[in-house]
């Protein structure tokens, strides 16, 4: 699919998205929370990825002519533009399946913004060096929650074990190659694959002695095919989120804090 | 089921942990993250302490007479009938 955006935009706004969708979604629990203290524990991550969101994205629209600013990306971008992974639109559920999401989707940020942190876009390294130390909690955090539900009664353990086995195929769609080769090779971005093996190597300890097993996924996709979302395809929910994030904006045009 | 606990934080500048309030948690490393995202999420400390709130023996509001009164006419005990000498800044 062609795009306004060159290919070393895109894999930065592949970032931004991603953080700015799982922020959405997060930020969806807020009020809505099992208890209090975790209410604000879930709204604190949301605001941590809504920043990195934010960075990413006003990044992004410094590399355009003329320049794009942060709210035009985020509030002006036609969905097909968007290249977040399909994996954060799902909507929420049980609170199991929103800790196993987080899980999942930390460690691989962790990898990735720990990748990033020596990359040779010096930008996108201090952004990402600023958020490791975010997403590093958020991954202790939610691997605390998967452990107590998973090693929990046996209600929290199935309910964890469906969690993790909504999320999962999902999750191992994180590690296919999407980025163009070139990019990669400007050591402007981290080759997905890359990353799979480290992330898998965290997690698993996490899962044992949650008492968890991840199902064995098979990442299907035709030959000359694109991943679904990092190509610019996405599901209805995306719709949805859009719609409602773009919600007061529309309703005032231009108004300011 | 979630337990009480109690939330000691020690500012940056500051020598000792503090009480700050109290929470719920199912356990003391969760009850530390609760700790971290509800106290301290505006920069306000360095280090926390989480105890479990059951673990505070109080003195009861009953006893407030015979625990706090007796001291209240006893001003000989602050240090306040001493010459201070005008360089000194207090």
């Amino acid at each position: 699919m062609s795009s306004r955006f060159d290919a070393r935009s895109r894999s930065v706004l592949g970032l931004a998205d991603d953080a700015l969708i799982a922020s959405h979604r997060l930020s969806e629990w807020v009020a809505r929370a099992p208890e209090l203290e975790e209410d604000i524990a879930l709204a604190n991550v949301a605001l941590d990825l809504l920043g990195q969101a934010r960075l990413l994205l006003a990044h992004a629209g410094q590399m355009q002519v003329p320049a794009l600013n942060e709210d035009q990306l985020a509030y002006e971008r036609p969905i097909e533009e968007f290249r977040n992974a399909v994996m954060l639109e799902r909507p929420n559920g049980d609170f199991a399946a929103t800790m196993a999401r987080m899980l999942l989707f930390s460690a691989y940020q962790y990898q990735l913004y720990s990748g990033l942190s020596g990359c040779a876009d010096p930008q996108l390294a201090a952004i990402a060096g600023k958020a490791v130390k975010e997403v590093e909690y958020h991954r202790d955090h939610a691997a605390g929650w998967v452990v107590r539900l998973g090693d929990g009664t046996e209600e929290s353990h199935q309910r964890m074990q469906a969690g993790l086995d909504a999320e999962w195929s999902g999750f191992t769609r994180l590690f296919v190659d999407w980025i163009r080769d070139d990019v990669i090779a400007a050591g402007e971005a981290i080759f997905p694959p890359w990353l799979r093996e480290p992330v898998v190597h965290w997690l698993e300890p996490v899962l044992e002695r949650a008492t968890l097993e991840h199902p064995e996924v098979t990442l299907i996709r035709e030959p000359g095919t694109r991943e679904p979302g990092r190509n610019g395809a996405h599901t209805d929910d995306l719709i949805d989120i859009l719609a409602r994030m773009r919600e007061v904006r529309a309703a005032h045009p231009g108004a300011s804090w | 089921m979630s337990d009480l606990w109690e939330v000691f934080v020690r500012p940056k500048r500051g020598l000792a942990h503090v009480h700050v309030g109290s929470l719920h948690a199912a356990d003391a490393e969760l009850a530390l993250h609760h700790a971290r995202d509800v106290y301290t999420r505006r920069s306000e400390g360095v280090s926390i302490w989480v105890v479990p709130s059951v673990q505070v023996t109080a003195s009861s509001p009953d006893e407030q007479d015979s625990f706090f009164d007796p001291a209240a006419d006893k001003v000989y005990r602050h240090p306040s009938f001493y010459e201070v000498p005008d360089e000194l800044q207090i």
